[in-house]
């Protein structure tokens, strides 16, 4: 395997630049899954049925906290993959775990606002708005859950084998798909909270 | 549950029999692969394999499988309508049929029949050794395997969807669907689908980083632009059916109300997103048509393809417009006079980039010097045939007029003359054109123009009398009519046309049959004098399929090697990087299969089980550290002695 | 190729022959103005096509009559050709210019069968609420105040404006002689405007699959005189009995039933969904098609 020493490891080898673009392609075709997703809702949206709408059942502060959560585990990430650049593999380790915390942090609140909405007697198969609303924070938190797995595996094999061109591509790759989440979640926040709540 | 919703038992002769035959083709092979003890070879050389030549031949078969299953549903529809006042199936056999016969010709025939020539084809025609992901493609191999295994499933023990392919809501839906039918749907295309997606990303990694050196974009051969083109669609339009698909799903079996009649939900959701994945999907299917005929009549006329940029330029406009004319599929749901006319005049403009790819298929053959080979002879029918199909399209196009053709047997004509033309005339001339390159000789010539007169004529006395008896008022999917409508004579016509279409494809796998005892080998590795990089390596092609990777700096270069007789390979062998075989991939569409099959039935906890089966697949690939090996210079001189040997 | 070429004109006779002069193609056969201009519209875009399908032939012919291998001889070699510029911009423009003018017959004619048909736009016109429910069509005459099933019976040069809509799965209501055909949804209505110009009995039909009772669900729709309707109208409340909720329930639930006349409507006891998209005025979709239905009104308005 040829390595290509003036480039960041997790560019280094042509199989790693070849993951990467892929990568970027898989990244395009999940804009489209989430631009239908966000069109179900907005179709749907209006449609409440005998359910609540959603100024009923939204709250801005649960929304706010997961929101914080969310943003602030993007930025560690990113830190993460700064300190994997430079080569040191504690930092990356330590802000790769804090990454993953937050995402736990955040679904924990997704879950519990779950919770509350179900109690609320506001739950998927009341109406076509909350079976689209449900189905779009569903696919986003399962993305998410997808990821804390998906990151704790990167950083085990980080923890045993070090930097190398496979180790870093794949944590490279995993950033870029937190980071995806971290945009995808904006425009939850925007198009479905704030302007539900407006 | 209960056994009478797991085997939905048929009193159907004629269904028991095709389902008899399955089981029993498969126990056949079974025992045949017992008996010669080749457990162990199709484990190690095929469903381990990551080698695209070998997924893109197992994509054909099984779409070959899927033609005849296909077939037989076409046939026993052409049957039921050949009399009025038939009784050879009823209403609810009837639904069945042309709901899977859609399906499987969709979806499991041209689609994988596509995939796999691009899977055999273009690493072939950029140079490359593999595809970008070689494992990844095993993968979408096996899922694409394991959503046919599940659709077929559901014929073999019954309860197949029959609410049609397009399957519209509320009709689908579990209030008028109770079966479960449209459970298959959702979930076997749901997992072929993912595969179908993977392969898109798959292709263009590897069109667009791993031609060989000098092969920029505007070099390329026109079959992989094509499949550049197709690959982008898929990425964009897939995920659509991923939602519609899972949306469906969970209206049936968790009691959402994205698509019901009450509660908010609203019907023509489903039908928007449905096409709007489906009419792109149309153009996933014929766009490397294109390419394929694009080969194939500018090596027969041994002439270069004419207008080239335009050719290029016209795809990439198709494939723009394919994603903004979905709502052509129901003008008629009173979505008033201004949409109607935007999407009618979006789907007419189709009709000038298509023009331009006629009219330089016509021009490159100007000049030219015209061998009539079997595949050319497809390709050359395709242009008068495919017009129609086009012609008609147009006719459709129009939104006031469609008020008149839509759901008719006009519109049946329509598509069968854009689809059999353009997509299933496609592959059969791919097919017969690369044979020689996969196998090593090529199929017989005289079997193959049997083949060619009996599809063709067959193809327009099946299909030329459905435009009149759409005019005349007959709608699609009508499994019976009575005798004073008249469409009795014109329907038998079709059914005899559809038997003559079915002796076709009895020829030509007659003929690989055939050809596999008696035809010779063909020793030169390019027996047409061909245009493309494929044709300047061996037949069959080696593991790594270039010993030396070419250095291509025009279009045609290999053409232009031959003929100022330069030498195409420059350099000396080198150590070669090799994936290596894996069993994940198959494994992991065993587990999808249970999965679907579980959550068919809504067995949960056989489903979670399953579904942890498919993240340990995942979980072993994520640890896995596997760096492929290398096949040393030594191995490859002795391989390509032994292929050259073969000439003399 | 030959034998080709004589197989397809087989094909073709046979199919002219078979379809018989003596009636000619349902759809190409209008009764009634709507359909007139359809078949029209038809008929105009076959006629392109055909000239279409002409030019393709004569070149195909062409080529492959004069470029065979066999005629050009052993040690000719094709010439390279890249394009030319003059004819791809020929076989762009004019394809763009057939294009645009399919365009305007098609928003026109568009327009037109959406709208009241022409020289009928004074007339009060006749509304049936026609709802399909599996497998049967109900009509319902809410000025009348009688209901049908399984057939209708129109007046002739009267404007008659249906009313779709579908007691479960979407079917298409469609008289192939008199109008091109239309969804009938589960929480919308849609219109259809029509009229009959010459008595008689066409067929009608739901052109969209819904299910097992699908190839038997048509009606027949009866074009009469106006004095003949009147009488009609007449002898239906006289005779008819009254349609009670409980036999309109009890018709939904059963799969076929035949001809059936009450002399009162389901309208009053199971009114018709309002708008046009069911719920959702403000959608995308839901407003194009509202604003569309409002700006038709309009116009009828100022005739």
């Amino acid at each position: 395997m040829k390595i290509d020493n003036s480039l960041p490891l997790e560019y280094s080898t042509e199989e790693n630049r070849l993951k990467i673009l892929g990568f970027w392609i898989f990244l395009g075709a999940e804009i489209a899954l989430f631009s239908t997703l966000f069109t179900v809702y907005f179709v749907l949206v209006n449609g409440v049925g005998n359910g609540p709408s959603p100024k009923d059942i939204y709250e801005l502060k649960m929304v706010l906290i997961q929101t914080f959560l969310l943003l602030t585990s993007s930025f560690t990430i990113g830190l993460g993959i700064h300190a994997m650049r430079l080569g040191l593999k504690k930092a990356m380790m330590t802000f790769f775990i804090i990454t993953l915390v937050l995402g736990l942090g955040f679904l924990v609140f997704e879950i519990e606002e779950f919770i509350t909405y179900v109690h609320e007697g506001a739950t998927i198969q009341t109406s076509g708005f909350l079976s689209s609303l449900f189905t779009l924070l569903g696919t986003h938190g399962l993305h998410v859950t997808f990821g804390l797995f998906w990151g704790t595996a990167i950083l085990m094999q980080v923890k045993k084998q070090g930097f190398t061109p496979e180790t870093t591509n794949k944590s490279f790759i995993f950033s870029l798909y937190w980071h995806f989440l971290d945009v995808v979640w904006i425009f939850i926040f925007s198009f479905v909270y704030l302007k539900g709540l407006m | 549950m209960k056994w009478d919703e797991f085997f939905v038992f048929t009193h159907d002769p004629m269904l028991f029999a095709a389902m008899i035959s399955i089981v029993l083709g498969g126990l056949a092979i079974f025992v045949g692969l017992t008996y010669f003890k080749k457990w162990g070879y199709l484990w190690t050389e095929w469903l381990t394999t990551v080698d695209h030549k070998r997924i893109g031949v197992m994509y054909i078969l099984v779409a070959l499988v899927m033609l005849f299953r296909g077939g037989v549903d076409a046939l026993l529809m052409r049957a039921q309508s050949a009399v009025p006042e038939n009784g050879l199936l009823n209403a609810q056999h009837y639904n069945e049929i042309f709901t899977t016969h859609g399906l499987l010709m969709i979806l499991f025939m041209a689609m994988p029949f596509i995939i796999g020539l691009m899977n055999v084809i273009i690493p072939l025609q950029i140079g490359a050794r593999d595809v970008a992901f070689p494992r990844l493609n095993a993968v979408s191999f096996w899922l694409f395997a394991a959503g046919a295994a599940l659709l077929n499933i559901s014929f073999v023990i019954g309860g197949s969807p029959d609410a049609g392919w397009t399957a519209y809501f509320p009709l689908a839906s579990l209030e008028y669907s109770p079966t479960v039918g449209n459970n298959y749907y959702s979930l076997a295309l749901q997992i072929s689908g993912i595969g179908t997606l993977m392969t898109g990303i798959n292709f263009i990694v590897t069109i667009l980083k791993m031609r060989a050196p000098g092969m920029t974009l505007m070099k390329m051969p026109m079959f992989t632009w094509s499949v550049l083109i197709t690959n982008v669609i898929i990425v964009f339009a897939f995920p659509v059916l991923t939602v519609a698909l899972a949306l469906m799903m969970l209206d049936r079996q968790f009691g959402t109300q994205f698509f019901t009649m009450s509660n908010g939900g609203m019907d023509m959701l489903w039908a928007n997103l449905f096409w709007v994945w489906a009419h792109p999907e149309v153009y996933i299917v014929i766009l490397p048509a294109f390419g394929i005929y694009s080969e194939i009549i500018s090596t027969f006329a041994r002439k270069n393809l004419y207008g080239y940029k335009s050719m290029v330029v016209s795809m990439v406009a198709i494939s723009l417009l394919s994603f903004l004319v979905w709502a052509h599929h129901f003008y008629t749901m009173g979505q008033g006079v201004m949409a109607n006319s935007i999407f009618s005049i979006a789907t007419m403009a189709i009709a000038v980039p298509t023009g331009v790819k006629m009219f330089n298929w016509l021009f490159t053959l100007h000049k030219g010097k015209i061998t009539f080979t079997t595949p050319m002879l497809y390709s050359l029918a395709f242009i008068p045939i495919f017009t129609i199909g086009g012609v008609t399209g147009v006719m459709l196009g129009m939104a006031s007029a469609d008020y008149q053709y839509h759901n008719t047997m006009f519109l049946v004509a329509h598509f069968h003359y854009v689809l059999i033309p353009g997509t299933v005339f496609a592959v059969i001339a791919g097919f017969h054109y690369w044979y020689p390159k996969v196998f090593g000789y090529q199929l017989n010539e005289r079997l193959g123009k049997l083949g060619f007169w009996l599809i063709t004529i067959s193809f327009n006395v099946a299909f030329m009398p459905l435009f009149i008896l759409g005019l005349n008022g007959m709608t699609r999917r009508m499994y019976t009519y009575s005798e004073e409508t008249g469409f009795g004579p014109l329907n038998m016509l079709s059914f005899v046309g559809a038997l003559g279409l079915a002796l076709g494809f009895i020829v030509l796998v007659y003929n690989i049959y055939w050809s596999a005892r008696y035809s010779p080998r063909d020793t030169s590795g390019d027996p047409y004098d061909a245009r493309s990089p494929e044709w300047s390596t061996h037949s069959p092609v080696p593991v790594y399929n270039f010993a030396i990777v070419p250095t291509i700096n025009s279009l045609d270069a290999f053409w232009y090697a031959k003929k100022n007789k330069a030498p195409f390979f420059e350099g000396k062998y080198e150590p070669i990087h090799m994936p290596s075989n894996s069993g994940q991939p198959f494994l992991m569409g065993v587990a999808f299969c249970f999965w679907g099959f579980f959550m068919v039935f809504s067995w949960w906890i056989p489903a979670i089980i399953s579904a942890l089966g498919i993240f340990a697949t995942m979980i072993y690939r994520t640890f896995e550290r596997d760096h492929g090996y290398y096949i040393s210079v030594e191995e490859i001189e002795r391989t390509e002695n032994a292929l050259r040997g073969d000439k003399q | 190729m030959k034998i080709k070429w004589a197989l397809l004109s087989l094909i073709f006779t046979i199919t002219t022959v078979l379809t018989g002069c003596d009636q000619p193609l349902l759809v190409l056969d209008p009764k009634g103005p709507q359909a007139k201009t359809l078949s029209d519209t038809i008929i105009f875009s076959m006629v392109i096509m055909a000239g279409i399908l002409l030019v393709v032939y004569i070149l195909y012919a062409y080529m492959l009559t004069k470029y065979r291998a066999s005629k050009m001889g052993e040690d000719y070699e094709p010439p390279h050709e890249e394009g030319s510029h003059t004819l791809e911009i020929i076989w762009t423009l004019i394809p763009v210019i057939i294009v645009v003018v399919l365009s305007v017959v098609t928003v026109r004619s568009t327009s037109d069968v959406e709208a009241v048909p022409k020289g009928y736009e004074e007339d009060k016109p006749l509304v049936i609420y026609a709802s399909s429910s599996n497998w049967k069509w109900h009509f319902s005459y809410p000025e009348e105040g009688i209901e049908t099933v399984n057939y209708v019976n129109i007046p002739t040069d009267r404007p008659v404006e249906f009313r779709l809509y579908s007691h479960g799965p979407i079917s298409s209501f469609w008289i192939p002689q008199l109008a091109g055909q239309k969804y009938a949804m589960n929480a919308m209505i849609n219109e259809l405007n029509l009229v009959a110009d010459a008595p008689g009995s066409y067929i009608g039909k739901n052109s969209n699959f819904n299910g097992k009772g699908f190839a038997h669900m048509d009606f027949e729709a009866q074009a009469m005189t106006a004095s003949e309707y009147v009488q009609w109208v007449e002898d239906v409340k006289e005779t008819a009995p009254k349609l009670s909720e409980k036999e309109f329930n009890s018709l939904l639930e059963i799969d076929f039933v035949g001809r059936k006349t009450y002399s009162s409507n389901h309208l009053t006891f199971s009114p018709p969904p309002v708008g046009n998209h069911g719920h959702n005025p403000d959608e995308k979709d839901g407003k194009d098609a509202s604003e569309d239905e409002s700006n038709s009104h309009e116009e009828h308005n100022q005739h």
